[in-house]
């Protein structure tokens, strides 16, 4: 699970050249986007996970902590994915709706991995654009810094922090957060580093025009596109990372649940037959993962279009 | 070269010394001290048992009393919880475990994903390429934890051909699947970055030059592509090797391979900051040292790069 | 039998945006010996010409037509038959010295690497012909610098690296692609230089491509001016600059700055080099090309001789442009 780095270089190569053309990168990117059909159908398969979660609870005849009796002890034989009883996906072990669940899981995944990328663009951006721009030594520093951040094992501290302050949702937005805008504050200050040399920048620079504008005008447009992609590659990475937390049953807590939580659930169960309680979790992390990867992809594919 | 080590070192001892102080300042900010929570132990047994872990010291005291530990006979101190047990001797049971399926995943890693990936962007567009994307692109959403409950499902529930979990000194039917766990995003992601590095590198100019000298498609891959094209592969091994640790907690956990892994989240669970912190501080080690190793070898590779 | 002999060269690109034809119907012949020049604006496709002739086309390019070297097919040949031609005997220098050596390989390796290649040398032999030959393109200290990797020298150096690897074989045939168009303006002088020395030492035949007339006029005996991956014309090069007979190539002589007229305004040709996704029919240079009519647009008549050894593809007549 990795930001594949050539192609984000060659990606943020492209877009640090192409100035001149800046006013039809866009409308063209968009073009190719819309003929790519993997793109397409991630965008469209997250608009329907997006539905799914804000208003899947709306039909759901159960609530996500509610424990069905009448199946409880039976869930193997019961407990299976029935219109009838309207227990949609089924039951979990305890004899709780899984629809619900799955609903509520979907959410708090979702949440975890947009506000995490949301983190990594604000803080990244502006500490690599900073960085980049001011230069000399404080770049230096600034990146030292984060160079030693980056070679601490992440996630033993991450499960350390949550262990010391307590489970919850608002820790792990931190603890994710904290781990999330270290390769954005990189690849944005390289981006400004290689923007702050090209000609059209000094053009602007000899012409008088002012820093902010040339920071407005023709740097930030010029980050726009790998910090898009960027964060668009980096949300599946930041469900994955809240996933496996969960799954060691470290992340968000009971009645509130998570995809990794469903997933570690439902693996756990697999002894007795009941499949369904892995299958349905486990396809809607999946297919929204793959839908990132697809839509962070296209675009990537569409700002820098390469035979590949 | 020396001089090149010596000032990575300068980097990776802070850092770990970070880590150190990081951990052990988090260790004390948890509300209340390890023994104060549960149990509601008299005030004498407690006193007792502070003084004996020296809780009772000052804090600065206490930092250095276990930095000098490490640092002088790699002493994690005693364990939290196991009353009769040391930090060091549950590593020590559970490290050789790690170690092995660990580093059979790493080779089998990069080597299958190195060899996919060259030969995806070698035969471009071939019916091999689009296997080899659609392998890396698939099992980028089989993180270990989705892996390992599907390989019990299909190879332990349905085929019976492997046992769901134990380790049994690490025979062979034991190794399979938590390598494969391990190893399959691994394999994907390195394919993947092989192939893109590969095929930027097959059309630069320089692999132009060498096919003007008429060299053979052979001579030019391993004389001329190959090297270059390995340079994003190396750097990712670093974050890779980091990503590989953390998943040994999933592996220990799901297959009760008794690594290091279960000794990290049994201590999460039980809040045994001793064996956590022990755990994160060698795995911090680990890191720092493989990536100098890392570091070393993209020097050696890359003559521009000056130590 | 001519040395190398071009028929009906084409070659085009499957890209994102449809096919690009770089080069339409090129031909063209080389003695041996012959000095020739290739002159054209950046996405003439003179550049594509030369990958094509030396099977080196980026993968979704495609060649058609005939290109035969001493007799032999070698468009689109396997690599049995190219390899052994390739650095041997039709050796390439390319535009770009900073990133067409290999950036992780010593000189001393890449260079003994083509005689060990094709002449069976023992490593230890190569080198020792590769310092000789770094001697040759005047690299001061050859014996020391060989074992040196390219990013240790300076540009101009690293052509001369690119040059003496060349020629290491004494090819028959030297295709030298804009030599010259990446380095400082004293330097290019100082190559261009070299290049004829060694022209005239070795005796090979150079296929010269550039961009700058200048470079054409000192060096070689005969010149084809390419415009949208056609000829236009051809000619020896003292008739092709004393009297023009075709508006592309006026309009190309133009627009060179001369220190001679102080004052004068620089001559430009108006409107930008076509888009080569366009249909083929016609003549490219017709939208901007003061003489053109309507026939133009509609089709270019065939490069036909109008004097002993000169050539042009044009509608309008020689009368008709004076």
């Amino acid at each position: 699970m990795v930001i594949d780095s050539t192609r984000m270089k060659s990606l943020a190569d492209r877009l640090a050249v192409d100035e001149v053309k800046g006013r039809s990168l866009w409308a063209d990117a968009r073009k190719r986007f819309l003929k790519n059909k993997a793109a397409v159908g991630g965008l469209i398969v997250l608009l329907l996970v997006l539905v799914f979660a804000a208003f899947g609870g709306t039909i759901a005849q159960y609530s996500n902590e509610e424990l069905d009796f009448s199946i409880m002890g039976q869930i193997a034989e019961k407990g299976g994915p029935s219109l009838a009883n309207g227990h949609y996906f089924g039951t979990d072990d305890l004899g709780r709706d899984l629809f619900a669940r799955t609903v509520q899981g979907t959410q708090i995944s979702l949440a975890v991995g947009i506000v995490g990328s949301a983190i990594a663009v604000l803080v990244g951006t502006f500490y690599g654009a900073f960085a980049g721009y001011v230069g000399g030594r404080t770049d230096n520093i600034m990146m030292r810094t984060v160079d030693i951040l980056m070679s601490i094992p992440y996630m033993f501290v991450l499960i350390l922090l949550l262990v010391v302050f307590g489970r919850s949702i608002i820790m792990l937005f931190v603890g994710i957060g904290l781990i999330s805008w270290l390769d954005m504050s990189r690849i944005v200050r390289g981006q400004t580093l290689s923007l702050k040399h090209k000609e059209f920048i000094e053009a602007a620079e000899a012409t008088g025009v002012s820093r902010l504008i040339i920071i407005r005008r023709h740097i930030v447009p010029n980050l726009l596109g790998v910090v898009a992609v960027y964060a668009t590659l980096l949300v599946p990475l930041m469900i994955l990372t809240e996933s496996f937390i969960s799954f060691l049953g470290l992340g968000v807590q009971e009645p509130l649940t998570s995809w990794g939580a469903l997933i570690s659930e439902g693996s756990g169960t697999l002894n007795y037959g009941t499949y369904w309680q892995l299958a349905f979790p486990l396809f809607f992390f999946v297919i929204t993962l793959f839908a990132f990867f697809f839509v962070g992809d296209g675009l990537r594919d569409a700002l820098d279009p390469k035979d590949r | 070269m020396l001089a090149f080590i010596a000032k990575r070192l300068a980097i990776a001892v802070p850092t770990l010394l970070l880590l150190v102080v990081f951990s052990f300042l988090l260790m004390h900010a948890a509300p209340g001290g390890p023994f104060t929570s549960e149990r509601g132990l008299p005030p004498a047994v407690l006193a007792n048992l502070n003084a004996k872990y020296g809780l009772d010291q000052p804090m600065w005291r206490q930092m250095t009393t276990y930095v000098w530990g490490i640092v002088s006979h790699f002493d994690f101190g005693p364990s939290f919880i196991y009353k009769d047990r040391t930090v060091n001797e549950i590593i020590a049971q559970g490290f050789p475990v790690t170690l092995t399926y660990g580093s059979i995943s790493f080779v089998v890693a990069v080597l299958t994903g190195v060899g996919l990936g060259v030969s995806a962007a070698i035969w471009h567009n071939s019916w091999l390429d689009y296997l080899a994307v659609g392998i890396s692109i698939g099992a980028q959403v089989l993180p270990n934890f989705v892996m390992a409950p599907i390989l019990v499902l299909v190879f332990t529930l349905w085929l019976g051909w492997l046992p769901g979990g134990g380790w049994e000194g690490g025979q062979w039917q034991y190794v399979i699947m938590p390598v494969v766990a391990l190893s399959t995003s691994f394999m994907a992601s390195i394919a993947r970055i092989t192939r893109s590095s590969m095929l930027e590198v097959m059309n630069s100019n320089h692999i132009r030059t060498a096919k003007a000298k008429g060299l053979p498609m052979r001579k030019v891959i391993l004389r001329h592509a190959l090297k270059p094209a390995m340079l994003p592969v190396v750097s990712y091994l670093g974050p890779a090797f980091v990503t590989m640790i953390t998943g040994s907690v999933v592996v220990d956990m799901y297959f009760s391979t008794g690594g290091i892994g279960k000794a990290f989240v049994d201590s999460a669970l039980n809040r045994d900051y001793a064996v956590m912190m022990g755990v994160t501080i060698l795995v911090g080690t680990l890191t720092v040292l493989f990536n100098l190793l890392v570091d070393v070898l993209y020097a050696w590779i890359d003559p521009k790069i000056r130590y | 039998m001519p040395l190398l002999e071009v028929r009906d060269l084409g070659v085009s690109f499957a890209t994102n945006d449809g096919t690009v034809n770089a080069v339409n119907g090129v031909k063209l012949r080389l003695e041996k010996g012959e000095t020739l020049g290739i002159v054209g604006e950046s996405g003439s496709g003179k550049s594509q010409l030369a990958f094509a002739i030396m099977g080196l086309l980026a993968p979704n390019g495609t060649a058609r037509g005939s290109v035969k070297f001493d007799g032999q097919e070698i468009l689109n040949a396997p690599p049995a038959v190219i390899n052994p031609i390739r650095a041997n005997r039709v050796a390439m220098v390319f535009q770009d010295p900073m990133t067409s050596l290999n950036p992780y390989m010593r000189v001393a390796d890449q260079m003994a690497e083509v005689l060990v290649h094709h002449k069976g040398l023992s490593k230890r032999a190569a080198v020792s012909e590769c310092v000789r030959m770094l001697d040759a393109v005047k690299i001061p200290d050859a014996k020391g610098r060989i074992s040196l990797y390219p990013h240790e020298f300076s540009g101009g150096m690293r052509q001369r690296v690119m040059i003496a690897m060349s020629l290491l074989c004494r090819p028959d045939l030297l295709i030298a692609d804009e030599p010259t168009t990446a380095l400082d303006v004293t330097v290019q002088a100082q190559i261009m230089q070299l290049l004829a020395e060694l022209q005239r030492e070795f005796g090979m035949a150079t296929i010269l491509i550039t961009h700058d007339l200048g470079v054409i006029a000192g060096f070689c005996e005969r010149v084809i001016v390419l415009y949208g991956g056609r000829v236009m014309e051809e000619a020896p090069v003292h008739p092709l600059f004393a009297e023009p007979s075709h508006p592309y190539t006026r309009g190309l002589l133009r627009a060179i700055p001369r220190v001679d007229h102080e004052g004068a305004v620089l001559d430009s040709i108006p409107g930008s080099p076509p888009n080569m996704t366009r249909d083929q029919k016609g003549c490219p240079f017709a939208p901007r090309c003061e003489f053109a009519g309507d026939d133009c647009v509609e089709a270019l008549a065939p490069l036909a001789e109008f004097a002993p050894g000169r050539f042009r593809a044009c509608n309008r007549s020689l009368e008709e442009i004076a």
